[in-house]
């Protein structure tokens, strides 16, 4: 595919890419792996007759263990960092609680959003502005939880030695990377 | 310090002006943590990490906070260079918003009483 292109402008631009039907595939199948992942994360969280009741929803108060999720779903505090309050953790435990069914049901909206605008076989994408801002948040979801299982590094090459077990997986990145940062570039103000 | 999520902020009214004059210390002693907590900022800190996009990242803070493409450059930059940057500060309840906005963005936000 080329870069993207931005067509009109305020609410009217729309934001315009073809993607090839592989890539088109690649897309749909990293961005419901992190879905799946996040609503994984959701079914195991405790469910119970008060919150059915009030409708205030409740997560679970520690981060979770999969390194990828633990990034795709921070803590909102860090007790280690300087200004860290004495009982960070406590603080860290009940914002999760109270933040994280919210923080996933944002990530999956955004997710929908996606999918629902990039066509299954490849060919014309056409975003709205709501649209491509959907796209942006995915996609770096996509990035982090990919970046987070090849373990990148600010000084990442542009490839790896064949026999790296993610030397497949590399070049995935950095076309998401380029895909991204492509869809900025037009919607940046 | 105890932790009252939601708390502060949410009640409102009298409860977020500590500024009427409060004359015996031991009045002070009875206040509620959460009442403390009103004078004391919070901020909102941004930590480097090797995934997201300088362009990204200069977008998110145009996006969520209205800064201008200067502001949020420079923030974006000192994220980058410096590791860490405070990118809004106010009350508890607005700098918690904040870190869910940016969590939901992606980046890596955590929130923090102002030193």
């Amino acid at each position: 595919m080329r870069a993207w292109k931005r067509h009109g402008r305020g609410e009217r631009a729309r934001y315009v890419a073809v993607l090839d039907p592989p890539e088109a595939s690649v897309l749909r199948g990293l961005v419901g792996q992190v879905d799946d992942m996040l609503s994984g994360r959701s079914d195991a969280s405790p469910s119970d007759e008060l919150s059915a009741l009030t409708g205030i929803r409740t997560g679970p108060s520690t981060a979770p263990d999969d390194p990828v999720l633990a990034r795709l779903l921070p803590d909102f505090h860090r007790a280690d960092a300087e200004g860290g309050e004495p009982d960070g953790a406590a603080l860290a435990a009940a914002l999760r609680s109270v933040r994280e069914p919210e923080l996933i049901e944002a990530k999956r909206d955004a997710i929908a959003m996606m999918l629902s605008s990039l066509p299954a076989g490849g060919g014309r994408v056409e975003l709205t502005g709501p649209q491509a801002e959907a796209w942006l948040t995915a996609l770096n979801d996509v990035r982090l939880a990919l970046g987070t299982a090849l373990e990148v590094s600010e000084d990442m090459p542009e490839q790896l030695p064949s026999d790296d077990p993610c030397a497949d997986h590399l070049p995935v990145y950095h076309w998401l990377t380029w895909l991204q940062d492509s869809l900025v570039t037009v919607l940046l103000p | 310090m105890r932790v009252h999520v939601g708390q502060v902020g949410r009640r409102g009214g009298p409860v977020a002006r500590l500024s009427a004059p409060v004359e015996p210390a031991t009045t002070v002693e009875e206040l509620p943590d959460e009442l403390v907590d009103v004078d004391t900022p919070w901020q909102t800190v941004v930590w480097n990490d090797p995934v997201n996009l300088m362009s990204y990242v200069t977008w998110v803070f145009q996006k969520l906070f209205g800064y201008n493409k200067d502001k949020a450059t420079a923030l974006m930059m000192d994220v980058h260079h410096k590791g860490r940057a405070t990118v809004s500060s106010g009350s508890r309840e607005k700098v918690e918003g904040d870190v869910a906005k940016l969590h939901a963005a992606g980046l890596w936000a955590t929130m923090q009483r102002s030193s």
